[in-house]
Formats: C-alpha cells, sequence, structure tokens
C-alpha cells in the first residue's frame, strides 16, 4: 500500500471515530446542565484545540532536528504538520462560534483558548508565507526550521499570557491538576474524541507528507542532501 | 567572550555612527511615532472615555509599531555594496553579529521611545513623574524582547520578497504575549496600583527575554549564512 | 596553505537541479596563482564562496592555513560602506579582522599609498569615483595582510588601463616562493588572467576539465587549449 492510500484509510478510519464520537454524544450522554444541547460541539472542539497546539510543538521538534541532521523528510513532516495544524485551527475558529453564540450570546469572544488558537493560527499562517516566499529548497527549509522552532517556544508564553489576561470560557475541566471532573460517560465520549483526532492528525499528515514527496520527486520541494 | 563583545560591539558602533550620519531613518522613525500618536487623539471621544484608560494601549500599539519599523534597518544597511557578504566572509563570528545588531536595535528604538514617551505625555496629560523608574524599567523590558525576535526575523526575511511586510506579518505573534504583560504592568502602574499586583506579568516578560534572546542568539546563523 | 578535497556542491532539487561542483579538489602553495576559467555559469563563483566559507559544501572540505583571517576577498561588489570615510571603512574591516588596534592606523596609511590614495582616505566612500572606489575595495581586502587573495572575476567593467593597473599590483602581491601569498583567480576571459597564472584550470558544469601548471606554456595557447575545451560558448548550465 503507497503511502498515500495509507493515510487515506487512516483519515477514514478516523472519520468513523468521529462520526461514532456524535452519534454516542448526541444520544447516550446527557445533555449538559448549563448549556444544553450546544456543549456538544465541546467535544469537537476542543481535541481540534490541543491538536493545533500540539501539531506546532511537532512542528518545532521536527525543526530542531532538521537543523542538526539536514534531512529532508524531517522538513516535509514539518511542513505538513503545519498545513494540518492551520485546518485543525481553523476547525476551532469556526467551531468556537458556533458554540459560543448560543451560550454567550456573541459570535466572537476574546476567551483564553479562542485567542489562543488564533495567535497558533497567525503563526502558521507565518510558517507558510514564509515556506512561499522562498524559491531555494535548503534555505526555504532552514528558514522554516527557524520559525517553527520559535513558534514552539511562543506556545508556553501564549498560554500564559492569554489565560493571564481573561477568561470568559469554562474553567478548564479536563485538564485540572486534579482529575477531570466531567461525568464518566462524558469523559469517554471526550476521551474518544480525541482518539479520533489523534489519528485524524496522523491521516492528514501522513497524505501531505505523500504529496510532498511526490512533488519533490517531480523537482522543486524539500531539499534532498546525500 | 570578551572577544565576542568587543566584535559585537564594533558592529554596533559602525551602524550607529552611520545611522546619525545620514539621520534619515532616525527621522522617519520619531516623525512616525508622532504622527501615529496625534492619529490616535482623533480616534477617541475624551468626554466618553477618559485618557487614562486607553493610555497604556495607545502607548504601546505607537511603541510596537514604530519599532518594527525599525528593524529592516539593520539588514538594509547591509545590502550597499553587498557589505553582508563581507561581513560573512570575515573572522566575525555569527553570533557576534547577531549582538552587534540587536545593541544597535535598541540604541535606535531606545531614542525613538525616548522621544515618544515625553510626547505622549504632553499629547495626552497622563502623569508619570510618580511612576517614572518603574514604567521605563518595564518599557525596556519589553522593548528588549520585542527587538530580540524582530532583528532575528529581519535576517530572516532579508532574502525574501516583499521583506518589510513579511517581517511584519511573521513578528506580530510573537509580540503579543509581551505586549499582554508590557500594557497590564502599564495600566496598573498609571493607574497607581502597588508594583506587587504586576509581578506576574513581570515575570512573564523576564522569562520572554531570556528565552528569546537566547534563542535568537542560537538561532541567528541559520538565517543569515548563505 | 589552501587545499581543497573532493568538492561537490548542488542547487536545486530533482529536474532543475544545477551542479556548481562537481568533484573538486587541488593543493595550493605560497607563491602559487591558480587562474579559474570557465564560462559563466561553470561554478566558479561558487567555488570561490567555498573556498571563503561563504557556503559549506554539501560534500567535501577546504583548509585555509589561518582560517578566515588570512583571506582576502576582491568580487565584484566593494562591501564599502558609503557613508563611512575610506579610512574609517578600513579600520572597520582591520578591527573585524584582528589587526593589533595601535597597527590599524598605520596599517590603513601604508595600504591607501601603495594604491596612491593617501590623500582620499578621508572622503566619503560615496564622493569617490568608480575606479578609486574600486582601489578602496582591493584596500581593504588587503588591510590585513591576507595570505590568500581570492578574486571574483576582478577585471568586470574596468577599462584597458585600469585592468592593466590591477593585472600589475596582483603581480606585485603575489610575491614569489615561499614568502609568496596564493591567489586564486576566477574568470570567464582567458585573456585578463592568464599572464598572471603559475597554474590553470579550466572549469566546466563544476568540474576541472584541466588543471595543470602552467609550465612554459604561452598566453596564447593556453587561450587556445581554452577555447577548445569550452568550444566556444559562452555560458554553461
Amino acid at each position: 500500500m503507497t503511502l498515500t492510500q495509507k493515510g487515506r484509510w487512516i483519515t477514514l478510519v478516523a472519520l468513523m471515530c468521529l462520526a461514532a464520537v456524535y452519534v454516542r454524544a448526541l444520544a447516550f450522554t446527557p445533555v449538559e446542565r448549563l448549556q444544553g444541547l450546544a456543549q456538544k460541539i465541546f467535544y469537537l472542539h476542543v481535541p481540534a484545540a490541543i491538536w493545533t497546539e500540539t501539531a506546532m510543538i511537532l512542528v518545532g521538534l521536527a525543526s530542531i532536528f532538521y537543523l542538526f541532521l539536514k534531512d529532508a523528510r524531517l522538513d516535509r513532516f514539518a511542513e505538513a504538520s503545519a498545513e494540518v495544524g492551520t485546518v485543525f485551527a481553523t476547525i476551532v475558529l469556526t467551531t468556537g462560534p458556533i458554540w459560543g453564540k448560543p451560550i454567550w450570546g456573541t459570535w466572537w469572544t476574546w476567551d483564553a483558548r479562542l485567542t489562543a488558537t488564533l495567535l497558533l493560527f497567525f503563526l502558521y499562517v507565518g510558517y507558510l508565507l514564509v515556506r512561499g516566499a522562498v524559491r531555494d529548497p535548503g534555505l526555504r527549509a532552514r528558514y522554516a526550521a527557524v520559525l517553527g522552532i520559535c513558534g514552539m517556544c511562543l506556545v508556553p508564553f501564549i498560554h500564559l499570557s492569554v489565560f493571564m489576561f481573561r477568561t470568559l470560557h469554562p474553567q478548564p475541566i479536563i485538564l485540572k491538576p486534579s482529575a477531570p471532573s466531567l461525568p464518566g460517560s462524558m469523559l469517554a465520549t471526550w476521551l474518544l474524541s480525541l482518539a479520533a483526532f489523534t489519528l485524524l492528525y496522523v491521516g492528514f499528515v501522513t497524505q501531505r507528507y505523500a504529496l510532498s514527496l511526490m512533488r519533490d520527486a517531480h523537482g522543486g520541494g524539500s531539499p534532498s542532501h546525500v | 567572550m570578551g572577544e565576542l563583545i568587543a566584535q559585537a560591539w564594533r558592529v554596533a558602533r559602525k551602524d550607529l555612527v552611520l545611522e546619525f550620519r545620514t539621520r534619515t531613518a532616525l527621522v522617519s522613525a520619531v516623525v512616525f511615532t508622532a504622527l501615529v500618536l496625534t492619529v490616535f487623539n482623533f480616534g477617541r471621544d475624551p468626554t466618553a472615555v477618559p485618557t487614562i484608560d486607553l493610555a497604556p494601549t495607545i502607548l504601546w500599539v505607537t511603541f510596537t509599531f514604530a519599532a518594527m519599523l525599525t528593524l529592516n534597518r539593520a539588514f538594509q544597511l547591509e545590502l550597499e555594496n553587498q557589505a553582508l557578504e563581507g561581513l560573512l566572509v570575515s573572522p566575525l563570528s555569527r553570533t557576534s553579529l547577531y549582538w552587534g545588531k540587536l545593541i544597535a536595535n535598541l540604541v535606535f528604538v531606545a531614542v525613538v521611545e525616548g522621544v515618544g514617551l515625553p510626547l505622549f505625555v504632553l499629547f495626552f496629560d497622563v502623569p508619570v513623574g510618580h511612576v517614572l523608574a518603574p514604567l521605563i524599567g518595564v518599557i525596556a523590558l519589553a522593548t528588549l524582547g520585542f527587538v530580540a525576535v524582530g532583528t532575528l526575523f529581519s535576517a530572516l526575511v532579508m532574502r525574501t520578497r516583499f521583506a518589510e511586510l513579511l517581517l511584519v506579518v511573521i513578528l506580530l505573534p510573537f509580540l503579543v504575549p509581551p505586549l499582554i504583560g508590557a500594557v497590564q504592568v502599564t495600566a496598573r502602574l498609571l493607574g497607581g496600583r502597588p508594583l506587587s499586583e504586576s509581578v506576574g506579568y513581570l515575570k512573564l516578560l523576564a522569562a520572554y527575554d531570556i528565552v528569546f534572546v537566547s534563542l535568537a542568539s542560537l538561532l541567528f546563523r541559520f538565517t543569515v549564512d548563505e | 596553505m589552501l587545499s581543497a578535497e573532493g568538492l561537490r556542491h548542488a542547487f536545486g532539487e530533482g529536474g532543475g537541479q544545477v551542479v556548481a561542483l562537481d568533484g573538486v579538489s587541488f593543493n595550493l602553495t605560497s607563491g602559487q596563482t591558480l587562474a579559474v576559467f570557465g564560462p559563466n555559469g561553470a561554478g566558479k563563483t561558487t567555488l570561490l564562496k567555498v573556498l571563503a566559507g561563504l557556503i559549506r559544501p554539501q560534500e567535501g572540505s577546504v583548509r585555509v592555513a589561518g582560517g578566515r583571517r588570512a583571506i582576502g576577498w576582491i568580487g565584484h561588489q566593494s562591501h564599502l560602506y558609503e557613508h563611512l570615510t575610506v579610512r574609517e571603512n578600513l579600520l572597520f574591516w582591520a578591527s573585524l579582522y584582528g589587526v593589533p588596534a595601535a597597527r590599524r592606523g598605520p596599517r590603513a596609511t601604508e595600504v591607501l599609498s601603495r594604491l596612491g590614495m593617501g590623500d582620499r582616505a578621508d572622503q566619503p566612500v560615496w564622493s569617490l569615483s568608480r575606479g578609486l572606489a574600486q582601489r578602496a575595495a582591493i584596500a581593504k581586502a588587503l588591510i590585513h595582510d591576507p595570505s590568500v587573495l581570492l578574486l571574483d572575476e576582478p577585471f568586470t567593467g574596468l577599462d584597458l588601463a585600469a585592468a592593466a593597473e590591477l593585472r600589475a599590483l596582483l603581480g606585485e602581491l603575489r610575491g614569489g616562493g615561499a614568502g609568496g601569498r596564493v591567489v586564486v583567480l576566477a574568470t570567464h576571459n582567458v585573456d585578463e588572467g592568464v599572464e598572471l597564472a603559475t597554474d590553470v584550470a579550466f572549469q566546466r558544469r563544476g568540474r576541472f576539465v584541466h588543471f595543470a601548471p602552467r609550465g612554459g606554456r604561452g598566453s596564447s595557447e593556453i587561450a587556445e587549449a581554452y577555447r577548445r575545451a569550452v568550444g566556444g560558448k559562452e555560458t554553461d548550465g
């Protein structure tokens, strides 16, 4: 099976998982008392946000290794992760308002998570712009790596500053120091969603990586040093 | 180590001699600052919102944009007669080059802020005398972070198309965390709050500076070599 | 003094790849002047940049006795700051190259008078004529008394008189025997550099298709050999 095909299968499985999550969410988990039906979107929104951030950290890690090892595969992976991260950021930034409107009466809120994801979105866009602006593959990979590492290091600062600044968002109920305070069935659904998004990330990145491989084989793209 | 600093200082001194001899960039930056402050005056209704509430925002937006515009001068300077190539052929270490440019940029921005702050006080009638020392401290802390990252990125965009525009786009997300810190501390200072209330944000600024000055020093050579 | 081993370097990727260096190796000692002739695009500038340490080759290595401090570079661009005076430029570059502080001033004066520019020392570079600016660039390259000189098409844009002057200067500079410098001169015009050479190489598509001491060969002989090797092409790749 080629890389692209593997990627497609993984994505398919992920989407099926996601569908299963939704069935569970709509039919089998209780409706949240304060937020009603709209709260269901939380199963989509939060794992996507987690992966938006994780994708950036992975871009950064791949970039560090690229600067040491100069392996083109690391650069391709970084590029793929950045593009997928942008997609996930977009998911968060669109589902956020959809969730927010019925609950807070407004489409956009500068709450901590949305703001942080917005900043990540800009980071991704900047990263992709730099990639697009440099013609020479070696230079492009190097510059992107520098930016990727800086972006990864910025993530904790984004968290700190944005969370210090404002919170309208429901306080984190999953990633708290103590045990998650969701009731059992909601937690299970949420974890399933996280797993589905993990698979989705892997599936998307695999396909995007395969695309880069094909493009590089035909000339132009990531550098390949012997 | 001593040699590193000595070399950095030689580069910085050369930059500053050139800038103060030609003065165009400096004067433009100062005039820009004055203009932005002037424009802000027309953007508000002094009867509706007390100046003091908007003051930190006005100050920091002005300083941020003035600083960003001056960042490109550092490497534009080296374009005439390909002086950068000369610097790279010489025994000058890349780290010394970064520090030299950083120091020159900091002095330059300090001059611009040195004119901007009194103008700000004048135009908006904001009393700062009682908090001048801590205010200057915060300005210095935040500016160091901006300029450290900005100097690295200005080298990165040097060889791309639309360098000035690209610089601003990739830099702004990095400026948001220190900006949040700076504005919050400034607001508290101007509002007469004790410094102890700002400790969290000050720590944020200090941590940002330490992380990004180190990171930029380390990554610089990857942006400037061919 | 200067040795290159198995240099390989290519730009781009896949079908559009340009091979600038394809297995170049050589060894030079004091007093040798290597003239590298080749059409545009043959990789001469890349070779010089690799020798100078500007580009790290994808394969192979370069060793220069004395490191970057020992290298003087003369290319198309002068590396001078227009709004500094000639002397200020020289002092700056001298400081970067580790010339001791006390020596910088006297050394600058020395180099300038050797190039006949003593009276122009305190003029800003923007006010110099083309020819004088060129000489100032050479002064900058020599300020730290480099033992290796790398010249990338130095005769470009010079009229006959200026070119002759430069040739004479280079002849003086390289010295002879054990005390002399190592010079690597790259040019697409055989007639320009052939007199100065002790060793000759023809570069095509990144390779040295000919590399030998000049021996007793006359300029026209070498020029003829070059034209045969290159086949009258002006550009490579």
